[in-house]
């Protein structure tokens, strides 16, 4: 492996992503096209999913993705390669670099689970080593978060707006911080796979011209 | 020291404010969220920094019972899961019907609603005065509002819906009566139940239960006093008694794991073996 591979891996602990209206399209675009090896965990607040009590977007998510997609029980350890989803109606948390965390404390912009709460106790806990994507969605849920990643140096990432099918949610992020890359979904996980596994920055990205 | 290690120092001297001047102990909640939490409220009354809401905290008492407030809110609905409740009709209650009495305690009730809910399953079981139910909180507030079983209309709605989708066949406003824009719930209903503070970080044992009930309070817990509550519930519990938790919470990582078998995987639900 040479160095610049190794650096970014060894850069990179954690991936989050934030989506609202419009997830259910957005997310198994996102998530379907990445290898089974795929080296870091992915943490997931989609707003007020409908997996409700009978894990629907879980078992809808597994249905289409490599990876596996566990919907999160407090104390869960985080694993490489796992996609977590926040539960209905909880916050998730990151409590350490090996647990997550669930709170049913007050709701944060109108949500819960939010965006901005994981986004924020992520940055506590993995400070750059963080990329954060935020999809498809109607409110500025994770725009804060998005800008909390990029001051501690992490890696950010928004759909395209134009190609959103809720512009509103990209938008802010874009707004709130400059963003590394703006992307319509189906680059996305090519991106993460580049650059994890290649080691290869795409040249455009703010994060490229600061190295 | 880096930013972030600081203001873990200024949320550990705030914690230790709180234990000395108030005598609640917050040291083994979780970390993270509770940081979270009060970084929330002091945004909220225009505190910055952490360490500079210390003075007010001392001196203000208000302030301070605003603060638990917030720190201790507890969602909480009428037939909360109703799968849960549906698990607990089909699964416990006929395990539960064996016995002459049954004793039950719902740690952490909030303002209540689940109690009223269990005890409707109890009553539709026809355990019509064979039970008691001790429901606790350490949140004085909450507790009021649990005794007073006086909830808003406007959740008259969801709670119907959850009642039907738990397995209740009645119509459920034979349960409460509406005044004004309150529904509030049948005195018969609070025959059987004892509403009481008890905070699990420092009180102990309730003795000889056949149903632990304690949904969504151990999540704001770290390890060490998840397992001191999970002991507490062991030591609480007969010998084929249930414990009845979050269905986001699990027992799986907990010490007292090996003395529970589970009935019911996705509610929760285990029961004392040994």
């Amino acid at each position: 492996m040479d160095q610049q591979v190794a650096d970014i891996r060894s850069k990179y602990k954690a991936i989050l992503i934030g989506v609202s209206a419009g997830g259910m399209d957005a997310l198994p675009q996102v998530l379907s096209p990445l290898p089974e090896d795929f080296p870091l965990p992915i943490l997931i607040v989609q707003h007020s999913h409908p997996s409700g009590d009978g894990g629907f977007f879980v078992e809808y998510l597994n249905e289409r993705c490599r990876l596996e997609v566990i919907e999160a029980t407090d104390n869960e350890p985080i694993s490489n390669g796992k996609v977590y989803l926040a539960p209905a109606d909880l916050h998730l948390v990151v409590a350490d670099s090996k647990s997550l965390t669930l709170s049913s404390g007050e709701k944060i912009n109108h949500s819960r689970p939010s965006i901005d709460v994981l986004f924020d106790s992520a940055v506590d806990v993995y400070h750059s080593g963080l990329i954060g994507i935020i999809l498809t969605g109607a409110t500025p849920d994770g725009a804060k978060g998005m800008r909390k990643i990029e001051k501690t140096g992490g890696l950010t990432i928004a759909q395209d707006p134009a190609t959103a099918k809720t512009p509103a949610m990209p938008q802010a992020a874009i707004d709130a911080c400059s963003i590394d890359y703006v992307l319509p979904l189906e680059d996305i996980p090519g991106t993460l796979v580049k650059l994890l596994q290649n080691g290869i920055w795409p040249k455009t990205s703010r994060a490229f011209r600061s190295t | 020291m880096k930013k972030i290690e600081i203001e873990n120092l200024e949320t550990e001297l705030f914690l230790d404010a709180i234990n000395k001047r108030y005598g609640y102990d917050f040291t083994h909640y979780a970390s993270a969220s509770l940081k979270r939490r009060i970084q929330h409220f002091l945004g909220e009354t225009n505190h910055n920094r952490i360490t500079e809401a210390i003075p007010r905290l001392l001196y203000d008492v208000d302030f301070f019972e605003a603060l638990i407030q917030t720190l201790s809110i507890t969602v909480t609905e009428m037939f909360r899961d109703p799968f849960v409740y549906r698990a607990v009709r089909e699964k416990v209650i006929p395990q539960l019907k064996t016995y002459p009495f049954l004793k039950i305690w719902h740690a952490g009730c909030a303002t209540g609603e689940e109690v009223y809910s269990m005890a409707i399953l109890l009553k539709e079981a026809d355990i019509c005065d064979g039970f008691h139910i001790y429901a606790t909180d350490f949140n004085d507030y909450a507790l009021k509002k649990a005794k007073e079983g006086i909830y808003p209309l406007k959740h008259a709605r969801t709670s119907t819906v959850n009642y039907q989708k738990s397995g209740g066949t009645k119509a459920f406003s034979e349960y409460y009566q509406s005044k004004y824009d309150s529904v509030i719930m049948n005195r018969e209903l609070k025959k059987n139940i004892t509403f009481a503070n008890h905070n699990l970080v420092t009180d102990s044992v309730f003795g000889e239960m056949h149903l632990v009930v304690c949904r969504n309070v151990l999540i704001y817990f770290d390890r060490v006093l998840q397992d001191r509550v999970f002991n507490l519930f062991n030591d609480s519990l007969i010998t084929g008694g249930f414990l009845c938790m979050g269905s986001k919470e699990s027992l799986q990582f907990s010490e007292v794991y090996e003395h529970f078998e589970e009935t019911a995987n996705k509610e929760k639900i285990y029961r004392k073996i040994k």
